[in-house]
């Protein structure tokens, strides 16, 4: 008498990896780049907080971390509003929203990312401050900095926004609108919960993005890590200590915020009944 | 008694594609009118007029005592008195099969949660799958999927049922298990206009076929006399073809 499925219909299970030859052996699966990059970490790291004149830099960049992260932070957040707003412009119904998002997002990509930094600093903030009764004097330059990064990342997210919208079929508008359910009901109770899943990636990359790009700010003499590098160099002539600790900073920041947003991405996305 | 009523149809796509060319069709309260026809025909652009999933380009369509291609009338209500299945059943993926169900007769029409609750059970039931309202669609098979796309809009209680190919999509073997559901709610008295290759459902099922060919209705009648002995050439030539 046959007791078990496997038996009854002549399987086999699996052998254990190791015993597999269907498998490229291990050496070849083994995530090698993942040893390297912590080596360069680890090595990195040992001489900015072992050697002395390493840790000289790292004391002199360590209080732009806070800048750095604080400017990324505001930035991000606005740029998402920003970019949630003008996202939602380029698909609206409405023409005039729709041409002015789309003039906004034509706007940023027709510019470099350092130019378009420096027109917003000072020509847009200049300009749009007295609206607010405010004198141009009022806005400090990391607040300038932070409009541009947010400004122009919002266009970019704007886009990412309209492509998760629009990633959604049409026949799910369709069939919400069938139903009897208002266009803007459909949108929300249909169309985004499924768009968000679709914009978590891109828009995980563009915060790291973000991240690195806020290094530009240094060209407006924001004190970020990359610009206290500059001033150390400038007075101590030790470029390679510098670079070496500001290469190490950046890295750590990014592989953790990379992991930090992985991570949620998949809290986020995930299912009460496994995977998709 | 007359439920929707299309006079004088014409949609154009763009400038270029005259899709629909003058249709004049009328389907009583009750009745079963099966839309067949060659691809690209127009016969899923006249199901969906009768929607305003399209719009007309000129001519009426007018709905239980609405005029739907009227610009004051509250389209959403009338869609809620008209239920439609699609051909790629457009079921929500990230909502479980009773959410699916749910989700129109809580926002739309209102209902309470043990309301809406007690009805979706009830249509899961008539279309043979009780046991997955907690499943999420890409669980079920397609035969599934359409199935609960089915009583998504029956759960609505629509006057009207309207199918846009609904079984063109499905594997061989799970097409029976569709048209099983469709032919018990037209034996229950459901009006129904259903668009479709499947000349045996329509036989069956069908009180009038109605036959489309480059935007035009070209004949229609009663099934037998169509499929049987079909006046008009093109038709002729249709069935020559598919049969």
């Amino acid at each position: 008498m046959v007791s078990t499925e496997h038996e009854r219909w002549g399987m086999i299970t699996p052998a254990p990896p190791e015993e597999r030859d269907d498998l490229d052996p291990w050496w070849d699966r083994f995530p090698w780049w993942a040893v390297m990059l912590g080596s360069i970490i680890v090595l990195f790291g040992y001489y900015t907080f072992f050697v002395e004149s390493y840790n000289d830099a790292w004391h002199f960049i360590k209080p732009g971390i806070q800048v750095t992260v604080r400017i990324t932070l505001w930035a991000f957040l606005i740029s998402m509003i920003i970019g949630l707003i003008v996202g939602f412009g380029r698909v609206s119904r409405n023409p005039i929203l729709r041409n002015l998002s789309r003039t906004y997002v034509e706007f940023i990509r027709g510019v470099p990312t350092l130019p378009m930094l420096f027109f917003i600093a000072f020509v847009i903030v200049p300009t749009v401050a007295p609206w607010f009764g405010l004198t141009n004097k009022d806005i400090t330059k990391e607040w300038r900095g932070i409009a541009g990064l947010a400004l122009v990342y919002g266009g970019y997210i704007a886009e990412v926004v309209r492509g998760g919208i629009q990633s959604v079929e049409h026949g799910q508008m369709e069939a919400g609108r069938s139903l009897g359910l208002s266009y803007g009901l459909t949108m929300r109770s249909v169309v985004l919960p499924q768009a968000i899943r679709n914009v978590l990636p891109p828009l995980a990359n563009d915060f790291i993005a973000m991240l690195k790009d806020s290094s530009l700010l240094s060209l407006l003499a924001i004190n970020e890590i990359t610009q206290l590098s500059k001033l150390y160099v400038n007075t101590s002539f030790r470029p390679r200590e510098t670079y070496v600790v500001l290469t190490f900073t950046y890295i750590v920041m990014v592989v953790a915020l990379s992991l930090v947003l992985h991570r949620f991405e998949r809290w986020m996305s995930r299912d009460k009944v496994g995977a998709r | 008694m007359t439920i929707i009523s299309l006079t004088g149809i014409h949609k154009w796509f763009g400038d270029s594609v005259h899709a629909l060319r003058g249709i004049d069709l009328d389907v009583a309260a009750g009745e079963v009118v099966v839309i067949i026809g060659p691809s690209g025909s127009g016969k899923s652009t006249v199901l969906r007029c009768m929607n305003m999933l399209e719009k007309p380009t000129t001519g009426s369509v007018f709905f239980d005592g609405m005029t739907l291609t009227d610009k004051g009338t509250d389209i959403n209500f009338a869609r809620t008195e008209m239920g439609m299945v699609f051909q790629s059943f457009n079921l929500f993926p990230h909502l479980s099969v009773g959410q699916n169900i749910t989700l129109a007769q809580r926002k739309v029409r209102g209902r309470s949660k043990a309301e809406a609750r007690s009805m979706t059970e009830r249509q899961l039931a008539r279309v043979g799958i009780p046991e997955k309202i907690d499943a999420y669609p890409r669980q079920l098979s397609g035969g599934q999927q359409q199935r609960v796309a089915i009583a998504r809009s029956l759960a609505m209680e629509p006057k009207v049922m309207l199918f846009d190919e609904p079984t063109s999509a499905l594997d061989p073997e799970m097409i029976k298990e569709v048209l099983d559901v469709m032919l018990h709610l037209a034996s229950e008295g459901m009006t129904m206009v259903v668009v479709t290759h499947e000349m045996g459902f329509a036989r069956a099922a069908a009180d009038r076929v109605v036959f489309v060919d480059e935007g035009m209705i070209v004949e229609q009648g009663d099934p037998d006399e169509v499929f049987d002995n079909p006046k008009n050439d093109r038709t002729r030539d249709f069935f020559d073809k598919i049969l």
